[in-house]
């Protein structure tokens, strides 16, 4: 009885440090960084006896420079530990997967998933003191149905727990447990190492003040370079998959190819062409909606509007830029569409009488939605670099005898012109890579068409579409979605550098 | 203030171009122009000199109505040119700038060609019939902004790419290109080398055969060559109006007098 109650709470106390102890190790750290800061800090005062002047830097410094010493060395392996230490388990474990499971199930991950998911049920199961730790890990798949006894704890698995996932899920569990036993001895022990270290070091004439100053440059750089880092690996991603993709299909189908049509049975016609005349098509009357009213409004505002207007229009206008593009599409489809169809559609109940619109997905309906969100886009880039033309050219015009509206037509406008465009052709990017707007406004059939009333679709709303559903990531029908990726990437990538460019060019000529 | 005002007495050998009377001008709640009363004579260089702050740009600035383009500056008083209320609602203060030019501080020519720049006046006030016509008018005002040689064969070139004295003087140009009787230049040469203040002040005197000039200026050397009549501000205040020579020399106000040797400024 005693010996049973032992194990739960060991099996408890096991299992809680397994869920929790990557929280304990960082709350541990954290405290040592605290206690680091004040141990140094009162040491460093009392190495020259109290008179703080005599210290190279200023006390606090050095409580810095020991949590420097103690959180950041620390956090740094935890953090690379929790990396690694599942890529090492799971090419650990996935050997006890016999190789014609694997081939049944489709794929390493899934399998892995089950495994991962089993395992998790089990931590669960064991907390809640369903089963002890140890009959969690003497558990035989052939003789209790391990899947109705993880449903009572709550844990719904898809189907019956096959005896090697279990087998794998309980070595799973095992290692997870000594794994994250080690890492949080070894952290802690760089931790103190590191307080020790700080401790030894931070005497009068240490400068913790030319430290800390390195420290903070070595983060600012370290957030600059994850940035970048992550980009490439981005990027990286999109190139690998879309390389497997033409691996398995011609390339010159998909990029001078006529057709869309995906067939998950196999031997599908995966054009780009078609998608990227439906996302050019909608781009541009997006475009003609926005650059218009977006500049007028933008001239308005920082020409004409008395300060108090403008302080209160423009956070208005800006608000529309912070609506979420999900909304703009359900705007699209229940407002604008309907009411599209309503003007040119339903024969003589409509308001032309004309026929020419079936459904509310049309070009034009994401085109104008698409134009709206692209307003405040517009006018709050065009708005900035109006309001950088400077004044003494205003002045010159209107000291000529020129008019208001003279004088934006033909000083101010000229003048920003340049940055104008940049503005416009960001405005494009988004355009083009706008996405929920189009999955509910434009339709889903790809075709090359003029008419604007008719459906259509775009490469983000395909790349949603063969993404979503049960997919089998090894067919061209799934990859095909990272080639479109890819090339949308380059497409506004190539626009925005474009954008950048003819700014910064522009940004020059008055500094 | 009026015991300081002894222009009255003053011969005047020109007709008054421009009158002011009580002239105020608030900046919201600063009360930038006090009382101000001038005659500014045609065909004439006038200065305006006195320490940064003074009101004299403000002042320079109610002339050709500029003060209008800022939303919270109200002026109240007389001003008239050639006899005609310039605040009158009847004054359109558009019209009124083609015949007021001004010129500022810092060279301000458009991003346009040397051409278009000069041409910009005439062709918003459809001052040249034709082609012809507006090549002839460019020409005389480049000729008469003293720049015609060089820049004669360079007309298309960016006017932006012009040395800083050079810009000037073709903002002076654009500025008599649409045929203007009164020329008011806010410190024009603040911004100029020696060399280009001196072509630019040769040029103004040339200009005071045709025009009424009125210079604001901080250097009082500039003033004492360029103009005949100076008018010294001080706080808000037009304190001495009077001729160039006698302001230099025989300051009757003793505020004039510390400013003019460098005790105040």
């Amino acid at each position: 009885m005693i010996c049973a109650t032992r194990s739960q709470i060991g099996g408890y106390v096991g299992s809680l440090l397994n869920a929790g102890s990557v929280g304990f190790v960082v709350i541990a750290v954290l405290v040592l960084t605290a206690a680091g800061f004040v141990l140094v800090r009162g040491r460093a005062v009392a190495s020259v006896s109290g008179d703080a002047r005599r210290l190279h830097s200023l006390p606090n410094y050095y409580g810095y420079f020991a949590g420097m010493m103690v959180a950041v060395p620390a956090l740094l392996l935890t953090a690379l530990w929790m990396l690694i230490q599942p890529m090492v388990i799971q090419n650990t474990v996935i050997d006890l997967i016999p190789a014609d499971m694997v081939a049944e199930g489709s794929s390493v991950n899934l399998v892995m998933s089950d495994v991962r998911r089993v395992a998790d049920g089990l931590d669960v199961a064991v907390a809640q003191g369903a089963m002890t730790a140890d009959a969690a890990a003497a558990l035989e798949a052939d003789q209790t149905d391990v899947r109705a006894l993880l449903a009572d704890v709550g844990v719904a698995l898809g189907s019956d727990v096959a005896a090697p996932v279990l087998e794998a899920a309980q070595k799973y569990r095992v290692m997870t447990a000594r794994g994250t036993g080690t890492m949080a001895f070894v952290v802690l022990a760089l931790a103190i190492l590191g307080l020790i270290a700080a401790m030894w070091m931070s005497t009068g004439n240490f400068r913790a003040r030319n430290m800390v100053e390195r420290g903070v440059l070595v983060l600012l750089m370290l957030a600059a370079s994850l940035a970048i880092l992550t980009t490439v690996g981005i990027v990286l991603s999109m190139l690998f998959e879309s390389m497997n993709f033409f691996r398995m299909h011609p390339w010159t189908d998909f990029f001078f190819g006529g057709k869309w049509a995906p067939n998950f049975r196999g031997d599908s016609d995966l054009s780009i062409l078609p998608l990227l005349w439906g996302t050019m098509y909608i781009s541009v009357i997006a475009l003609l909606v926005a650059v218009p009213i977006g500049l007028f409004s933008a001239i308005y505002l920082s020409e004409y509007a008395s300060s108090s207007v403008r302080s209160f229009a423009k956070p208005l206008l800006e608000i529309l830029a912070g609506i979420p593009t999900i909304v703009y599409g359900l705007f699209a489809l229940l407002t604008v569409g309907p009411f599209l169809v309503n003007v040119f559609g339903r024969g003589d109940n409509g308001l032309l009488g004309v026929e020419w619109m079936s459904g509310a997905t049309a070009v034009l309906t994401a085109g104008l939605v698409m134009g709206i969100m692209l307003i405040p886009f517009v006018s709050s880039l065009s708005d900035d670099i109006i309001n950088a033309v400077p004044q003494s050219l205003r002045d010159g015009s209107f000291g000529l005898g020129a008019t208001h509206s003279e004088t934006v037509r033909q000083v101010v406008l000229p003048a920003a012109l340049p940055g104008i465009v940049g503005a416009i052709l960001l405005a494009a990017s988004r355009a083009i890579g706008e996405t929920m707007i189009v999955v509910l406004g434009a339709g889903a059939i790809a075709r090359f068409s003029a008419n604007p009333l008719e459906a259509m679709t775009t490469i983000t709303t395909r790349i949603v579409s063969q993404l979503t559903g049960d997919t089998n990531f090894a067919s061209p029908e799934t990859l095909v979605a990272f080639a479109l990726g890819l090339t949308l990437f380059v497409l506004t990538l190539g626009l925005n550098v474009l954008a950048l460019y003819i700014v910064r060019k522009y940004r020059e000529q008055y500094e | 203030m009026k015991d300081a005002v002894s222009w009255e007495n003053d011969v005047t050998t020109n007709t008054v171009k421009i009158a002011a009377r009580d002239v105020q001008v608030h900046y919201g709640d600063t009360h930038a122009i006090k009382d101000v009363n001038v005659d500014i004579e045609d065909k004439t260089v006038t200065a305006f000199i006195g320490p940064s702050g003074c009101g004299k740009s403000t002042f320079l600035r109610c002339i050709n109505r500029m003060n209008d383009t800022i939303d919270v500056c109200r002026v109240t008083g007389d001003i008239r040119i050639d006899g005609e209320d310039i605040y009158d609602r009847k004054v359109d203060p558009v019209q009124l700038r083609a015949k007021v030019g001004m010129v500022f501080q810092k060279p301000n020519p458009f991003p346009k060609s040397i051409y278009d720049n000069v041409a910009y006046g005439p062709r918003i006030h459809g001052l040249a019939r034709n082609k012809a016509d507006l090549d002839d008018i460019v020409e005389r005002a480049l000729k008469r902004g003293a720049i015609w040689d060089e820049v004669k064969d360079r007309l298309q070139a960016p006017g932006t790419g012009l040395s800083g004295g050079q810009q000037q003087r073709l903002c002076i140009a654009r500025a008599v290109a649409t045929e203007p009787e009164v020329l008011l230049m806010d410190e024009p040469c603040s911004a100029l080398d020696p060399i280009a203040t001196a072509q630019v002040e040769e040029l103004i005197d040339e200009l005071r055969q045709n025009y009424s000039v009125v210079i604001v200026t901080h250097s009082m050397q500039q003033a004492a060559r360029v103009s005949q009549r100076t008018a010294f501000f001080h706080l808000g205040n037009l304190v001495e109006f009077g001729d160039t020579d006698k302001i230099f020399t025989a300051p009757e106000d003793p505020r004039t007098e510390s400013y003019i040797t460098g005790r105040i400024g």
